[in-house]
């Protein structure tokens, strides 16, 4: 307690000087913080350390890797790795980079993401406020299903993609983002419509509008916020596929992920760490743009939908 | 249709009706029916193409005999504790430390979360190359004078599964720990201070009070952590593709392989039914007590 008094800024001193109010004061460098700051800042670094290990090995020359150590910061900065990253790193006999999987991942991404969010809000729309017999049951039917192991669903999914003739094409892989993204986003709606007034729905009756009047008038432009959590945990979501990106697809569609790992994993040539890592980086930066873009909202999206597993 | 006649039941809420078709087939076809024909035909033999020409169990026996699945289920299980264990309790611990009023809060939460942002590819590659015993921890410490130091877990088939738990741990945390503070932001500010005015320490009152209390929120991580395990594919593929040799395998890449590379796809469908029956076993009773109690989602 003695190194406590020597401590204290002046201005609490002269409070002290009163008569002692309000709660007792706290020392900031007392043990119980030093071990809380303490425990968190080790933990924090421990996450980021991989973040900076790929940012640095991306940056480093081959020779370099080869002396030093893989957490020193790079003597001589080198962008290289990530020009050859984008545009020149092969899978295969392709030698055009990743910048073929980005935007086959864009192609893949935005459809799916406007599609799977379209049916899911009418269908959330549909089951709050309209329900017809049955509903309930099919909604239930969903959610289990979202647990199911997709590996049991994959074989049946190729049969039908194959009759309707959209097997390793990108509408094919736009309907299975859509399929697997609706129990979540279903449910995600449903709970956001139910806890709207009700009036609001009746006064809109009375009006005389109907079912697709009302979700266009009213619900859409009331739901903003859900729209745009459904949006982040979608782009997140699909961007990160590999399944079924690698099951649907064929090698010249393959999305980022894939084209990734082929890369990275590939057993022919000398490995290029200071590439993969620029690599990894390139297809992990649009998920952690919009995690850092999105702050709270992330938090919310994945909170209600943390049902996905 | 006369208009003197009530309207046909099917006609009401025709709209609505309409606007769920794509529920109804997802439901129906993808998930009820794509389900029932994998389990149908994991009763075939089928092997190029799914042909109904059943053979009874003898997929099952089959894959209850082959090496490589009775290798993947115990990779499943250790993996599975691991993750289950450690997730739980690092994510517990996170929070109730996030949760002591601190500043920068926001901060440490972001960093927590990031990695959950990231793919399983992103994450499994980032710790292959830290992993890796000529450039990554191992080859840093040696480094530093120790020179028999050993940690190569992705090269060294007894523990390559702790390898890529390490990676899957660092990767799901983050998303635990949000669960965890939320369900503590839930609690009773007075619990706290009824707790404090008994002198009840800390550690106790989070033990026998709040967690206790959180239970729900247990139960609903425990499922989400458990449905997540069984679904382990791509953080293997990325690390280490199964390797060295058979031994970092699960069940989820072996239905794939069977299913896609090996055209066995009688195998594919009996492992993806015990995966299934696996889920089951967790999710049932956890929707009945959710869903079937009361009616409320």
């Amino acid at each position: 307690m003695s190194d406590q008094a020597v401590s204290l800024p002046p201005a609490t001193i002269g409070r002290e000087a009163s008569g002692p109010s309000g709660p007792k004061p706290r020392h900031r460098f007392s043990r119980r913080n030093i071990f809380l700051y303490g425990t968190l800042i080790v933990v924090a670094l421990y996450y980021l350390l991989p973040l900076y290990v790929m940012v640095v090995t991306s940056l480093k020359g081959m020779p370099e890797i080869r002396l030093g150590n893989i957490f020193s910061p790079p003597l001589e900065i080198t962008f290289e790795p990530w020009v050859k990253a984008w545009s020149q790193a092969c899978t295969g006999l392709n030698c055009d980079g990743l910048s073929r999987g980005f935007w086959n991942s864009v192609r893949i991404t935005v459809p799916s993401v406007i599609l799977s969010i379209a049916i899911a809000s009418v269908n959330g729309y549909a089951l709050a406020n309209w329900r017809f017999k049955g509903a309930d049951t099919f909604f239930v039917i969903l959610i289990v299903g979202a647990f199911i192991p997709y590996q049991v669903m994959i074989y049946p999914i190729v049969i039908i993609l194959r009759e309707i003739g959209l097997y390793g094409s990108l509408s094919g892989l736009v309907i299975v983002h859509s399929i697997f993204g609706m129990p979540i986003l279903t449910l995600l709606f449903r709970n956001y419509f139910s806890s709207m007034p009700e009036e609001l729905f009746r006064a809109a009756r009375v009006d005389g509008a109907g079912f697709w009047g009302i979700y266009l008038r009213i619900m859409l432009p009331m739901s903003l916020p859900i729209f745009v959590v459904a949006v982040i945990l979608q782009v997140t979501g699909i961007w990160n596929d590999f399944l079924f990106g690698v099951v649907y697809t064929r090698p010249d569609t393959y999305p980022m992920t894939v084209q990734l790992n082929n890369i990275v994993n590939s057993v022919q040539g000398v490995k290029e760490y200071n590439v993969n890592m620029a690599a990894t980086i390139l297809t992990g930066l649009v998920p952690l743009i919009v995690y850092f873009l999105s702050g709270k909202l992330f938090v919310r999206g994945i909170a209600a939908g943390a049902v996905k597993g | 249709m006369s208009k003197s006649e009530r309207p046909n039941q099917l006609f009401r809420n025709l709209n609505a009706k309409i606007a769920s078709i794509p529920m109804i087939l997802t439901a129906l076809v993808v998930f009820v029916g794509g389900t029932a024909w994998t389990v149908l035909y994991s009763f075939t033999n089928s092997k190029l193409l799914p042909r109904l020409n059943f053979v009874g169990l003898d997929q099952y026996y089959r894959l209850w005999s082959t090496p490589r699945w009775l290798v993947s289920i115990e990779n499943l299980l250790i993996y599975g504790v691991l993750s289950l264990v450690f997730s739980l309790v690092i994510g517990f611990v996170l929070a109730a430390l996030l949760d002591q009023k601190i500043r920068f809060e926001d901060t440490f939460r972001t960093i927590f979360l990031y990695p959950f942002a990231l793919s399983f590819i992103v994450t499994g590659l980032v710790w292959q190359w830290l992993l890796n015993p000529d450039f990554g921890i191992q080859h840093v410490v040696r480094d530093l004078g120790w020179e028999s130091f050993s940690f190569d877990p992705l090269y060294n088939s007894s523990i390559v599964i702790y390898g890529i738990s390490i990676a899957a741990l660092w990767q799901g945390t983050g998303l635990i720990m949000c669960l965890m503070l939320a369900g503590l932001r839930g609690i009773d500010e007075d619990i706290w201070k009824a707790a404090r005015v008994d002198g009840i320490p800390m550690w106790k009152t989070y033990l026998f009070i709040i967690i206790p209390m959180m239970r729900p929120v247990f139960i609903t991580t425990l499922v989400i952590i458990a449905s997540g395990i069984v679904k382990v594919y791509d953080l293997v593929v990325a690390q280490t593709s199964g390797g060295p040799g058979i031994a970092s395998e699960v069940p989820a890449k072996y239905v794939y392989d069977y299913m896609f590379f090996a055209q066995n796809l009688g195998q594919g469908f009996a492992a993806s039914t015990m995966m299934l029956l696996s889920v089951m076993i967790v999710i049932v009773p956890w929707a009945y007590l959710e869903f079937g109690g009361k009616k409320r989602v």
